[in-house]
């Protein structure tokens, strides 16, 4: 999933100040998992914007609304009218769906009330970790199935730096060695010839270093 | 022109590298300085590319007054602030200030300098940084294929730290960077002689010591803080409990000669190893000490061979 936390209060009451109405927009996916932009995270900072507000004696009307994905137009649709009806929306999706509300409505501010971290999971109730950078180039076929690319504060890909210590990474020792990972894994998986391999310079062309990206799928084009 | 520092490897004499940190500023004299009690000691001398992720002169100048003022450097160059086009362009224009030797590195993460904020690089790795340079000199190409006009031939260091985890795998990874093109490694500061013997003797097992020149790592310690300090802060060090003990031990003013006392013994223990090709000596902002301690370890007069089997 896409993970994000919300942005502080105060900043998010910042954002909002300008404006006498507006849409808190939820989004059912990712942030919703990660509890930064579902329903329930709707109502609370509803109810805290509501509260801020009235101490500092500014009429601002709050609207709510969650829809399943902010990043699928056939979902933002049913904002439209709501939209309309506000200043401005305060949006709780990740970028992306900021950005899709954005194009869909053409005249109404879109503010982030979320800020948007990373691509990974749930690693334990309440824990949520990095595990992709979308690269656009696969290899974690050779690394035991975890990204050094991602998980290695120096993105090394030909082995462990000289800094990792009793599994943990040098910058922070809450923070696993990702090369210390691959090695059991591979171990585990009786694959340590994989450690030999050497991977050559990654091709960065196809991440975000060759300028945005797009997918193209002909056979969905209508 | 051939490095120095290779010539005398090849020449089987138990060399000694030092370490000269340039200043936070673009002071020269400092260098200047450094280079008055350096030069005459070492076969070269290894000039940092921003250690810890500080922001000091660059390298390649701090290199260059070492080249002017007749010292041989090996220059250092960390992969984190650099991308492989920066990389290949500072290459070309350090050989063409004279800098034959040089050391190829991750880099300090920049969360422990003084600029936290910074966005690092990474593009390639330290193993391929050694690949790359070896190319430029074995192909005569750089990375693109494109054959240059005078490619850079440089003498290729690279790092190893035997005490870093997991220890299985220390000696496979210095296999790789051999396999890489690295032509000499100068490993992390050695405190901990056990576990330094067993990796040394692995390399030899594995017939890697007669592929590539080591150098073993030996900083001075000063006082028991620093002990203390670079065993709890400094990535990858490993200082064992007893060295920290003896350090503690003897009185404040007395703490910087047992510091070199260890290391004398160090020394002592390294001229002995079998795949050891010399030291590299860090004495970290006390250079001034280099030249006693070269003395004192009876390496003052050029010629002493390296142990053989």
């Amino acid at each position: 999933m896409i993970t994000g936390s919300q942005k502080p209060i105060q900043e998010i009451a910042d954002l909002v100040a300008p404006y006498d109405r507006v849409l808190i927009l939820g989004c059912g996916t990712c942030v919703k998992t990660c509890f930064a932009g579902g329903e329930d995270e709707v109502a609370v900072l509803a109810s805290a914007l509501r509260l801020y507000f009235k101490r500092t004696h500014k009429e601002l009307a709050i609207d709510e609304l969650t829809i399943e994905r902010q990043c699928e137009n056939e979902f933002i649709q049913e904002a439209a009218a709501k939209a309309g009806q506000n200043d401005a929306i305060l949006s709780l999706a990740c970028g992306a769906g900021v950005q899709a509300l954005a194009k869909r409505f053409a005249k109404s501010p879109v503010l982030p009330g979320v800020n948007t971290t990373f691509i990974g999971i749930q690693a334990s109730p309440g824990v949520f970790t990095e595990e992709c950078s979308g690269c656009g180039n696969c290899g974690l076929a050779v690394f035991g199935g975890i990204c050094p690319l991602t998980r290695c504060a120096k993105k090394l890909l030909n082995g462990p730096c000289g800094g990792s210590q009793q599994g943990k990474c040098e910058i922070d020792e809450n923070t696993d060695c990702a090369w210390h990972l691959i090695i059991d894994r591979l171990t585990l998986l009786g694959q340590m010839d994989n450690l030999n391999v050497y991977i050559p310079p990654k091709n960065w062309a196809t991440s975000l270093s060759g300028g945005p990206r797009k997918l193209i799928r002909e056979d969905h084009i209508i | 022109m051939i490095s120095n520092l290779q010539k005398k490897l090849m020449n089987k004499e138990f060399v000694v590298t030092a370490e000269c940190g340039p200043p936070r500023g673009a002071n020269k004299r400092v260098i200047a300085e450094k280079i008055k009690l350096l030069n005459g000691h070492v076969a070269a001398v290894n000039v940092t590319d921003n250690q810890t992720a500080i922001v000091r002169m660059s390298s390649i100048a701090a290199s260059a007054h070492l080249v002017a003022a007749g010292l041989e450097p090996v220059m250092q160059m960390v992969v984190r602030d650099r991308n492989r086009i920066a990389i290949q362009s500072d290459i070309m224009g350090a050989y063409s200030l004279g800098i034959r030797n040089i050391l190829c590195l991750s880099g300090d993460h920049q969360k422990f300098g003084s600029q936290p904020d910074a966005r690092n690089v990474f593009d390639i790795d330290s193993t391929n940084l050694i690949r790359t340079v070896r190319d430029m000199r074995e192909t005569g190409c750089d990375m693109s294929g494109y054959t240059l006009d005078e490619a850079p031939a440089m003498f290729i260091g690279a790092a190893a730290n035997p005490f870093a985890d997991p220890f299985e795998y220390r000696v496979l990874r210095l296999a790789k960077k051999i396999e890489a093109g690295a032509d000499f490694i100068q490993t992390q500061c050695i405190y901990n002689m056990d576990r330094f013997k067993e990796w040394i003797k692995r390399a030899n097992d594995q017939g890697l010591t007669d592929k590539v020149y080591i150098l073993g790592g030996v900083t001075p310690l000063r006082s028991a803080g620093m002990a203390r300090y670079m065993k709890k802060r400094v990535a990858g060090m490993d200082i064992p409990d007893k060295v920290i003990a003896r350090m503690e031990q003897v009185p404040k003013d007395k703490a910087a000669l047992e510091g070199v006392q260890i290391c004398l013994e160090t020394i002592e223990e390294l001229k002995g190893l079998k795949g050891v090709a010399g030291i590299h000596l860090m004495a970290i902002e006390w250079e001034e000490i280099v030249g006693t301690i070269v003395e004192q370890a009876g390496l003052k007069s050029t010629g002493l061979k390296r142990t053989e089997g």
